[in-house]
């Protein structure tokens, strides 16, 4: 359903991705990790249009993202979890979640909107209390889950996650990989998660990909993950220090 | 000879930013006219850009338009001319103080602040996620912002004018030994329309050129902190500059006979 031909991006002489390729099938999981900086924030927003690469094609069910007529209509079909959350601190938390349906082509009347963000919110393990807040007065792990209601809400069909679980108590982010795991089993949607942790990786994924040194080092179905003999792969899923992988000290 | 090539580099670094604030303001002015629309933005808008700097506005009228008639008595009486006090505050403040002050107050108090506060979403990801909700961030950020900045401005400014003169007034019979009845017949008998609609036009090009200026350098603000300070003085300066070079062809335009 995503695919990614040859994707390069460079920042300056900082060249991040050096020909991405990556193949995320319609109603699966995909798990992407890979080490700090490597660039894997910047490769989904490669797909959303927010960073235009120099170099590569993306296509959405075969249309190329970079000619797509109508961009609210493209886009309507994503959800998006930022890393930071990204809220809009200006709006309540509820008017947050319910962004999409309170505006343009989703919008529905207000009590519903307001009903459906109660809903998300509970959903992502937020009473209704914090509803009215603002997002300046919410921890941080509270932000990220407002940030996950939010990119839920419409039932958008292919949904990214940007680092969920960071942030969270350990039974919290149980809670956040299951519910994911949920809305790709029981919504059928498609969702491209980033994570660090290997335990939201066995939960959440089908395929995982990992990303190093600017491209696609390894991927494939989750249960070959642990029988990897990829080098890379197993320095990053055992977090060992040593390996491939330089680490400065 | 290397002073050319930077002389020549500074000047066609110039063009091109001309270039791109025209180009940002030609495309918000197209999707002011396309839907959707966001009303309850723009009556935001409106309330921050006009309502909430009236305080300000009417500070800065009532002491200039008083230092004003000061002014103009102090040096009039060197040739017995004293008496014009009421018509020179008059046009003194409804075609340039008014319009240039109000226009500087605005620049100081509301580009910032759109610079900062976009820069801001900027930097926080905010225009991202707009963007992937569907929401042109021209179209709710830019557009009701500059709209309701060109609305309102103008009536900021006919009230700076008329608070100014008022300032003049005060001190002219306070002080002066000025008539009242008298001082106001002089002054409405003296201004004229076009003292009156340069004024408010005034207005309108100097809010809409403060908040573009805000939304340019929000939208196109740099990484962290020192990004969002860069972009909210670059926006002040480039407001400022660009009030001022605007008053004066304007004033070319409608004065120069
Ligand atoms: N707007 C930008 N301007 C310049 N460089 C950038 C920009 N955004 C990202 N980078 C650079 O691109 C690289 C990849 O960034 P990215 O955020 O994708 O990393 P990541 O893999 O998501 O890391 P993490 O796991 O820490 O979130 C980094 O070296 C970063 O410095
Ligand atoms: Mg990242």
């Amino acid at each position: 359903m995503i695919t990614l031909d040859n994707i390069h991006k460079s920042f300056g002489d900082n060249h991040v991705l050096r020909g991405v390729d990556l193949h995320v099938a319609r109603g699966t999981s995909m798990v992407i990790i890979g080490g700090s900086g490597t660039g894997k924030s910047i490769a989904i927003k490669t797909i959303l249009g927010l960073v235009t690469p120099e170099k590569g094609t993306i296509t959405v069910d075969g249309q190329d993202v970079s000619q797509t007529g109508d961009r609210d209509a493209f886009l309507a079909r994503f959800g998006m979890l930022f890393q930071g959350a990204a809220l809009f601190d200006s709006l309540p938390v509820w008017q947050n979640v319910a962004f999409r349906l309170l505006r343009g082509s989703l919008a529905r009347p207000k009590e519903e909107a307001h009903e459906i963000a109660i809903e998300k919110l509970r959903r992502v393990g937020l009473t209704p209390d914090v509803a009215d807040r603002l997002p300046a007065e919410l921890s941080g792990g509270m932000q990220k889950r407002v940030g996950l209601a939010r990119a839920i809400a419409a039932e958008p069909e292919i949904i990214f996650f940007d680092e969920p679980t960071t942030g969270l108590d350990p039974i919290m982010a149980g809670v956040i990989n299951d519910l994911i795991r949920e809305i790709v089993t029981e919504m059928g949607a498609t969702t491209m998660t980033i994570t660090h942790d290997m335990t939201s990786v066995r939960t959440i994924a089908d395929n995982v990909a990992m990303l190093h040194g600017g491209k696609i080092r390894w991927t494939g179905p989750v249960a070959d993950i642990d029988g990897a003999t990829d080098p890379y792969v197993d320095q990053f899923i055992h977090g060992r220090a040593e390996g491939p992988i330089e680490t400065v000290r | 000879m290397s002073w050319i090539a930077a002389l020549g580099r500074a000047a066609l670094g110039l063009l091109a930013a001309m270039g791109r604030v025209a180009m940002f303001f030609g495309t918000s002015v197209t999707h002011l006219l396309r839907p959707p629309f966001y009303p309850r933005e723009l009556a935001l808008a409106l309330l921050n850009i006009g309502w909430l700097s009236l305080p300000v506005v009417g500070l800065t009228a009532i002491f200039t338009g008083g230092a004003l008639a000061l002014q103009i008595y102090a040096g009039g009486a060197r040739f017995n001319a004293e008496a014009v006090v009421p018509q020179i505050v008059a046009i003194g403040m409804v075609r340039e103080l008014g319009p240039v002050l109000v226009g500087l107050m605005i620049a100081a108090r509301v580009t910032s602040s759109i610079a900062a506060e976009i820069a801001t979403m900027k930097v926080t990801e905010q225009i991202d996620a707009l963007v992937t909700l569907s929401t042109h961030p021209m179209k709710y950020l830019t557009v009701p912002r500059v709209l309701a900045a060109t609305l309102v401005v103008p009536l900021l400014v006919a009230v700076g004018d008329v608070i100014g003169i008022f300032g003049g007034y005060a001190v002219a019979t306070g002080t002066l030994g000025f008539n009242a009845a008298a001082y106001i017949q002089n002054t409405v008998d003296f201004l004229q329309m076009r003292d009156i609609t340069s004024s408010l036009v005034k207005g309108a090009v100097f809010g809409c050129i403060a908040a573009l200026m805000g939304c340019y350098f929000g939208m196109n603000s740099g990484r962290g902190a020192q990004g969002v300070g860069r972009a909210t003085k670059g926006s002040v300066e480039a407001a400022a500059v660009l009030i001022l070079a605007a008053n004066f062809v304007l004033t070319g335009v409608f004065f120069s006979v």
